[in-house]
């Protein structure tokens, strides 16, 4: 089985469209809530799409507003405008 | 709801810190400026000696000439910590955000002058790597410095001068429908145009200066205190007199933080020179020597930028006067 | 003029940071970055270098300043509603006495190793990443002092930080690890604290950490903390990034990075025994015992760092299998010192009631039972005797992490585990092979080192004679600032406090 990358979120109210759009995209996905915090794990390879919290929250979103609620991730990244991905290229 | 006075039975201990008492004096409320800087930089038993360079501790205040019973009174007059700094730097880059897409949108700057605009190109995009030269000489500053007030405000003023340079090359991407060509012709001459090369030798000078309070008054006092009157605030003048308006737009942020960074500026070498007649001695002979070394590299520019050095020779006066308030080069 | 192209998010970033550097003419490059070069590593382009998060000024302060707006807004409630008296209970603090005495001051050292770190490299994007981390790091010292500065107001402990953190015995240990980090080059620095500190080892700290700090009331650490820790999967990033850019700049670069992640990843760890036994110890209300957290952090996600590494010939580091055995037992082992030697810390410590003791027995099973339950009843027997126990000699300390040599033989949790080195015809104590490695490596370094109870007997503690001396050189107030938490002004305070916040339901809310 691939390793898992992950994303931990701050769990509050302007993380949870991200947190869904995220669950949304990512069939794999495993929510683990602990308090204050969401930690997201998948397998190999994760990516949260700007469209996808767009339709969340019905205005424009910039990806690089991820970084307010973020925690911590694993993973290699790779952003640009429309997608951010963490993955393991194994 | 009501407040319940019984409250007050939970009083506090002490108002603040040991070490930041110490320094008020007693048991005094402090600001969050003072607790975020005082004290906060190590004092003694470091476990090994840097392998990077042996002749110092890690932190040392033998590494500049200039000698403070204590380092913690250079003290930022704007009582920037991170938190009030970036919030200020936020408001700002707001502004300059939505001057920038006005610009872009209105098409602002169509209008200017083509002789102008050739002079602009040529005479401000290059500065960006002098911003970036203002950058490392801060980090220099700020990883070498003493004492947490005036390396933490170092920092920040690092950050600031990046932002500067990238603020400098969007103007050059604005006035090229976002293309590089500007930004590459002002490296090339940066790198090779004659004009250019007094100031980039005198730069690369200041990059080699070890003592790290020479360094703020090359850098900060005097390289930024001739420049940014000379190119923004002088300059600036005549684009709006032929056609560029709106360019003031472009350059507020520069020309207000320069502003504002010149009262910190001011204020370390105030206090510096204050505390003993050496410290003194030495400012002034650093003045003294990079003051006519940077008028002298920027000669040439002056006189391509505005046909003649008038106006370098009024910044130069100001600066002077700008020293003799601060006690120096007197 | 016409309107330009608009700019995707990687072609602005290097739009305007493109071409900023310049190859110095008046004066050799070599000359102007002295330090990137003797550490061995060889770099063939440093436009190889990618930033990933592409951060430039204005993006970087309008997210920070959001980010700041909102914690102090949270600190200014926090301060203004009494938001000590919603801990769970006063004892908590003595988790963030000991992150306000011995992370925050970590904090510091970062902003200026990375102002270093930020000077020396000759490549544009690296210095620029570095730069920004070291703001970053200078954030978190100062909203950390922020968030403890009200703490500090009702609770003892916390005061006189700044002369212990300098003097202190066991604030040696975060001090000498991060100036080894410091005082090496710049690329050992940011492999040692951007990879294998903060990518590979803090999650254990601002994760399960700070969600319990949330667990327990304490809004001010878990905001900070959080806060922080958006800050530090930047600086994570910029960890894997280096890492990878120097594999792949030269294969020659291989063996001392894979050293480096073997030395680093053992003084992370070894440091990172006081953040477990925060976490099993001194939180009363319990989110995830330390072998919970090592295997998520470290099994789970940390391995998976090393798995991806491995086509660059890169393995895990040497000594992971022991940290792994020592995983039932860190924490107990580093309590029972800490404890005993609790006259001498800005802290408190106690021994865990029987609900905690359960808990633990359900996490750590047999061994715990076994082995440390035993003790812990047997020390708070002692106390409630009114005979507590505590360590009046100077303890054994290694040359290394500077943690009193007491951990346990990785193989016989009853052995403690010494291990002797010579350098220059001197012998040295280490805790483990671990520590012991690192000291054979750099001997010249690690005999530098200022171990506490070697200054004592020197007489550089004042000239402090026994513990309780050397406690009072500290500015430690016997019994108030150290000690036992029972019967603690601190305790009595709490007890006061919350007898006055019941009694007046008006402000119960």
């Amino acid at each position: 089985m691939a390793d898992k990358v992950f994303i931990a979120l701050q769990n509050n109210a302007d993380a949870q469209p991200i947190i869904l759009a995220i669950a949304a995209d990512n069939p794999e996905a495993v929510v683990v809530e602990s308090p204050g915090m969401v930690k997201i794990d998948c397998p190999g390879r994760l990516v949260i799409r700007r469209a996808s919290i767009e339709a969340q929250i019905g205005r424009d979103f910039d990806l690089q507003e991820l970084h307010l609620n973020l925690i911590s991730l694993g993973g290699n990244i790779d952003e640009d405008d429309d997608e951010f991905v963490l993955s393991w290229q194994r | 709801m009501s407040i319940d006075l019984k409250t007050t039975s939970i009083e506090p201990l002490r108002k603040t810190f040991d070490h930041i008492a110490e320094k008020l004096g007693g048991d005094k409320a402090a600001t969050r400026y003072q607790e975020a800087v005082w004290g906060l930089q190590p004092q003694l038993n470091f476990h090994y000696r840097p392998t990077w360079d042996q002749r110092y501790a890690l932190y040392d205040p033998r590494r500049t000439a200039i000698v403070m019973k204590d380092f913690d009174d250079l003290v930022d007059p704007r009582q920037y910590y991170y938190g009030t700094w970036t919030m200020q730097r936020g408001r700002q880059q707001d502004a300059q955000e939505r001057n920038f897409e006005l610009v872009e949108k209105r098409e602002l700057l169509a209008g200017l002058d083509a002789a102008w605009r050739d002079r602009l190109t040529r005479f401000v995009l290059p500065l960006r790597h002098v911003a970036w030269a203002g950058n490392t000489n801060n980090s220099f500053i700020c990883a070498y410095g003493y004492g947490a007030p005036i390396t933490s405000a170092a920092g920040m003023h690092m950050m600031d001068e990046l932002g500067v340079a990238q603020y400098i090359s969007r103007i050059g991407l604005v006035l090229a429908d976002n293309e590089t060509t500007l930004l590459d012709a002002a490296k090339d001459a940066w790198m090779t145009a004659p004009m250019w090369q007094p100031l980039r030798e005198l730069v690369e000078r200041s990059m080699v200066t070890q003592d790290w309070f020479e360094l703020f008054v090359a850098q900060n006092f005097v390289i930024d205190g001739l420049i940014y009157p000379l190119a923004f605030d002088r300059f600036d003048a005549h684009l709006v007199a032929h056609g560029g308006a709106a360019f003031p737009m472009l350059t507020e942020f520069i020309v207000d933080w320069h502003a504002e960074s010149a009262r910190w500026v001011d204020a370390m070498l105030k206090m510096a020179a204050a505390e003993t007649p050496a410290n003194r001695q030495h400012l002034d002979a650093w003045f003294a020597q990079w003051l006519p070394a940077v008028a002298g590299a920027l000669e040439p520019l002056a006189a391509f930028a505005f046909g003649d050095t008038g106006a370098l020779t009024d910044v130069t006066a100001a600066l002077r006067a700008r020293a003799g308030k601060l006690g120096l080069g007197g | 003029m016409a309107k330009g192209k608009k700019l995707g998010l990687k072609e602005r970033y290097a739009l305007m940071t493109r071409g900023l550097d310049w190859e110095t003419s008046y004066q050799p490059m070599d000359a102007v970055f002295p330090y990137d070069h003797y550490e061995g590593i060889k770099i063939k382009d440093w436009d190889g270098w990618a930033d990933p998060f592409r951060l430039t000024m204005d993006a970087y302060w309008k997210y920070q300043a959001e980010k700041e707006r909102k914690l102090y807004a949270i600190l200014d409630a926090f301060q203004q509603n009494n938001g000590q008296l919603n801990i769970s209970e006063a004892r908590y603090l003595s988790a963030v006495k000991l992150w306000l005495q011995g992370i925050t001051p970590l904090e510091y050292a970062a902003h200026r190793g990375f102002a270093h770190a930020g000077r020396a490299f000759r490549g544009a994007g690296a210095r620029i990443a570095c730069q920004m981390q070291s703001l970053d790091e200078l954030r978190h010292a100062q909203t950390q002092l922020h968030a403890f500065s009200h703490y500090n107001k009702f609770f003892h402990g916390f005061h006189g930080f700044a002369h212990m953190r300098d003097r202190a015995w066991y604030l040696s240990i975060p001090k000498s690890f991060f100036e080894d980090a410091m005082t090496a080059g710049p690329f050992e620095f940011v492999t040692s604290i951007s990879f294998a500190f903060e990518y590979v080892l803090t999650n254990l700290l601002f994760m399960p950490f700070v969600s319990g700090a949330a667990y327990n009331g304490d809004m001010a650490t878990t905001t900070f903390g959080f806060s922080a820790q958006s800050d530090e999967s930047r600086h994570m990033t910029l960890g894997l990034e280096v890492v990878k850019f120097m594999l792949q700049q030269h294969e020659d670069n291989v063996p001392i990075v894979q050293a480096w992640l073997d030395k680093w990843f053992w003084r992370g760890y070894r440091l990172l025994g006081l953040v477990g036994t925060m976490m099993d110890y001194m939180l009363p209300k319990k989110v995830m015992s330390w072998q919970e957290a090592w295997g998520i952090y470290w099994e789970e996600n940390g391995i998976a760092l090393f798995h991806d590494l491995a086509r660059y010939g890169i393995r895990l580091p040497k000594h992971h299998e022991v940290a792994a055995k020592e995983k039932h037992r860190l924490t107990h082992e580093m309590w029972l010192t800490l404890y005993q030697y609790g006259n001498a810390l800005s802290l408190h410590t106690w021994i865990p009631d029987d609900a905690e003791l359960d808990w633990m027995s359900e996490k750590y099973g047999a061994s715990f039972d076994e082995r440390y339950r035993p003790r812990l009843v047997y020390l708070r027997e002692r106390e409630q005797r009114g005979e507590r126990y505590f360590n009046n000699r100077l303890p054994m300390v290694c040359q290394v992490c500077q943690i009193p040599v007491f951990y346990t033989e990785p193989d016989d949790p009853l052995v403690q585990c010494v291990r002797i080195v010579e350098a220059g015809g001197t012998k040295h104590h280490c805790c483990s092979d671990g520590c012991a490695d690192i000291f054979r490596r750099e001997p010249e370094k690690y005999v530098q080192a200022l171990l506490p109870p070697q200054q004592i007997y020197r007489g550089e503690a004042g000239g402090a004679r026994d513990i309780w001396e050397y406690a009072a050189w500290l500015h430690l107030e016997k019994d108030v600032d150290t000690g036992e938490y029972r019967g603690s002004p601190d305790q009595q305070h709490w007890a006061q406090w919350q007898q006055a916040h019941k009694a007046t339901p008006a402000d119960a809310a």
